[in-house]
C-alpha cells in the first residue's frame, strides 16, 4: 500500500512542540476499551494530546483508528450493542460520565468524515450555518458563514454564489464545506477520519495547509492512511495495531526513530 | 449458441415483451377510450357548477358532488397523512424494537382490510352515535386506508437517506429528535410528497368507504357533520337507477374523477422530476 518511505526530512516546519510530553493534555485517554457487541476493538488505548497540536492516527485497516475517533465524540455509542468502557478526559473533565449531555459535547468535539457530506437538500450558506440554525443560536449568520469559508479555504471560491446547492461544488470544496461547518459552530477540538482519502493531492494539499491554521485555535485529531500526510502535518503521532495503542509520540521521532519494530515495519511499508 | 441463433433469440423476446406491453395497455387504453366516448359530451360549464337535478329535468351538474369528494379527501389527508407520515418516521428510526414490529404488524393487517369493512367499522363508530351520516365519518374511513400504505413508504423513504447524513448532523451536536426531523425527513421530502399524493389519487376513488359514511347529499353542505355528496357515490347511485338520463351523468362524473386522479398522478410526477432536477 505504502511504496516508498516518507521524506521526513522535508516536511516542512515542524513548529516544535513545546514541551508536548508536559504541556497540559487537551484530550486524555486512559485504559480506553471499546466493543461492537462483543468484538473487542479497542484495548486499554492510554494517549493525551497537548491542546493546539496536531496528532495524526495511523495504522492497517480495520485497527480501530475511526472507532477510537468516534469515542472522542460519543458517535460510538449511537451504534447499536456498542459500548465502552475507560476514561476520556478534555481539559481533565471525564467525558464518559453520566453528567456529560453527548450532545453538548458534540458542540465541542467536532467531525469532518472520510466522505464529504454536506446536507443536499440545502444550499452553501445554509451547510455552513445548519449547526448554528439547528441548534437554536442566534447571531450574525452571514458574519459567522463568511468566517467560517475564510477559515476552511474555501470563501474566495463560493463567495458569489452562496445560495446555490451544496452538492454543485466538487469533492474537495465539499470537504472544506464540511470543514467550515464543523468550524462554525466553534469546537475545541477537530476530529477527521480520513478527509482527505477521496481528493486529489491539490486538494489534499489545501486540506493540509489548513490543519496547520486550525491548530492555531483548536486541537486536531486525524486519521490518515498516508504517511506523507501524517508526517506533514502532525506534530504527534500514534500508531494503532489490532485495537492497541502501539507506540505514540513525536511525529518525527515515530518516522525517524521508533521504539518498536512494529511502528517502523508499519511507516515504512514492510506492512499495511 | 451461433450469433444467427442469438440475434433470433433478441429479437423474438424483444417481441414478446412488446406484446406484453400492448396487453397491459389494452384494458387501460380502452378504460379511456370507453369513458371519453360516453361521458365527453355531457361535460359542460354547468356540469361541473351545478346541483344535480331530477329526473326529467334538462341541465343540472355534479358540482356538490366535486366539491363534497373534494372535501372528504381534503379532510381525509388532514388525519392520515400526519399520522401516516409520522408512523413511517418512527418505523425508521425506532422500528426495530417491540413497538416498532406491532406498528409494521397491524400497518400490513390494516393494508389488507377490504374498504368495505373500513367502511361500516366508520359507520358503527361514528355515524350511528352521532345519528346522522356525516363528510367526516367518512374522512375518517378513507384515512384509514390511507395510513398504512403512507406510513410504509415513508418508512421506506426515510431509511433511503444515507446514514452518513445523520451522522453528519449528530456530529454538529444536534440531538437526534431534530436530526430525524429537519434533516433525514426533510431529505425524504420529495419522495413523501409524491406517495401522499399518490394515496390521496387513491382515496379520491373509493366508493364504498362512503356508501354509510359520508351517504350522499342531492344539496350542497356546508359542514363536516352533514351528509356529503361525492363523485363516487353520485356514480354508483346513477349507474344503477333504471333511467338513461342518470347513466349518461354517470359516464360524464366518472370522466371527471379520472381527471381528477390523473392530474393527481400527473403533478406527483412532476413532483418528483422537478425535485430530481433541482437536486443536481
Ligand atoms: N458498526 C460496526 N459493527 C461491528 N463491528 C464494527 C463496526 N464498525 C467497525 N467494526 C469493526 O471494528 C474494527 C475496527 O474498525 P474501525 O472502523 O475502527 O477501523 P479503522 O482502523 O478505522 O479501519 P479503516 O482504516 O479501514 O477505516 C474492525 O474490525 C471492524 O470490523
Ligand atoms: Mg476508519
Amino acid at each position: 500500500m505504502i511504496s516508498a518511505p516518507p521524506p521526513v526530512a522535508s516536511s516542512g516546519p515542524h513548529p516544535a512542540p513545546a514541551a508536548s510530553d508536559t504541556a497540559r493534555p487537551k484530550i486524555e485517554a486512559i485504559d480506553l476499551s471499546a466493543w461492537y457487541g462483543t468484538t473487542h476493538v479497542l484495548r486499554n488505548v492510554s494517549l493525551s494530546v497537548p491542546a493546539n497540536t496536531v496528532l495524526a492516527i495511523i495504522g492497517p485497516s480495520g485497527c480501530g483508528k475511526s472507532t477510537f475517533v468516534r469515542c472522542l465524540n460519543r458517535m460510538h455509542e449511537l451504534v447499536p450493542g456498542a459500548r465502552q468502557s475507560g476514561q476520556l478526559r478534555i481539559d481533565g473533565e471525564d467525558l464518559l460520565s453520566r453528567k456529560v449531555d453527548p450532545v453538548d459535547l458534540r458542540r465541542r468535539v467536532g467531525m469532518v468524515f472520510q466522505r464529504p457530506n454536506p446536507f443536499p437538500t440545502l444550499s452553501i450558506f445554509d451547510n455552513v450555518i445548519a449547526g448554528f440554525k439547528l441548534n437554536g443560536i442566534r447571531g450574525d449568520h452571514a458574519a459567522v458563514v463568511e468566517k467560517s469559508l475564510r477559515r476552511a479555504a474555501l470563501w474566495d471560491e463560493v463567495k458569489d454564489r452562496l445560495h446555490a446547492s451544496a452538492l454543485s461544488l466538487s469533492g474537495g470544496q465539499q470537504q472544506r464545506l464540511c470543514i467550515a461547518r464543523a468550524l462554525a459552530i466553534e469546537p475545541e477540538v477537530l476530529l477527521m477520519d480520513e478527509p482527505a482519502s477521496a481528493l486529489d493531492p491539490i486538494a489534499t494539499a489545501k486540506i493540509e495547509e489548513l490543519i496547520h491554521e486550525l491548530k492555531q485555535v483548536l486541537t486536531v485529531v486525524i486519521v490518515t492512511h498516508n504517511m506523507q500526510q501524517a508526517a506533514r502535518a502532525s506534530d504527534r503521532t500514534a500508531f494503532f495495531y489490532m485495537g492497541e495503542l502501539i507506540e505514540h509520540g513525536d511525529t518525527e521521532q515515530i518516522f525517524t526513530n521508533p521504539r518498536e519494530p512494529r511502528t517502523e515495519d508499519y511507516v515504512t511499508g514492510k506492512f499495511g | 449458441m451461433s450469433l444467427a441463433r442469438r440475434r433470433f433469440t433478441s429479437r423474438a423476446m424483444t417481441a414478446l415483451c412488446g406484446l406484453a406491453l400492448l396487453l397491459a395497455l389494452l384494458p387501460l387504453v380502452s378504460l379511456l377510450m370507453l369513458v371519453i366516448s360516453r361521458g365527453a359530451a355531457g361535460l359542460s360549464f354547468d356540469f361541473l357548477t351545478q346541483l344535480p337535478r331530477p329526473v326529467g329535468e334538462s341541465g343540472g351538474g355534479v358540482g356538490n358532488a366535486i366539491v363534497g369528494s373534494l372535501s372528504i379527501v381534503a379532510l381525509a389527508s388532514l388525519i392520515g397523512i400526519p399520522v401516516g407520515v409520522g408512523a413511517g418516521v418512527y418505523l425508521a428510526e425506532n422500528g426495530d424494537g417491540r413497538a416498532g414490529k406491532l406498528i409494521r404488524f397491524t400497518a400490513e393487517v390494516l393494508s389488507g382490510v377490504p374498504s368495505i369493512v373500513v367502511g361500516i367499522v366508520a359507520y358503527g363508530l361514528f355515524v350511528v352515535p352521532m345519528h346522522h351520516f356525516s363528510a367526516l365519518a367518512g374522512a375518517v374511513a378513507l384515512s384509514v386506508l390511507m395510513i398504512p400504505t403512507l406510513a410504509r413508504g415513508t418508512e421506506e423513504l426515510v431509511r433511503l437517506v444515507p446514514r452518513t447524513l445523520r451522522e453528519a448532523s449528530l456530529a454538529l451536536g444536534i440531538p437526534e429528535w431534530k436530526t430525524a426531523l429537519r434533516v433525514v425527513v426533510r431529505t425524504a421530502l420529495p419522495g413523501i410528497v409524491t406517495t401522499a399524493l399518490l394515496a390521496i389519487a387513491r382515496a379520491l376513488g373509493e366508493t364504498a368507504p362512503l356508501l354509510f359514511t359520508a351517504l350522499n347529499n342531492q344539496y350542497w353542505s356546508h359542514r363536516p357533520d352533514e351528509p356529503t355528496a361525492s363523485l363516487t357515490v353520485q356514480i354508483f347511485n346513477d349507474a344503477v337507477s333504471p333511467y338513461d338520463e342518470l347513466h349518461a351523468r354517470a359516464w360524464s362524473a366518472a370522466l371527471v374523477l379520472l381527471m381528477l386522479v390523473g392530474l393527481l398522478s400527473i403533478g406527483a410526477r412532476l413532483f418528483a422530476r422537478l425535485r430530481a432536477r433541482g437536486q443536481r
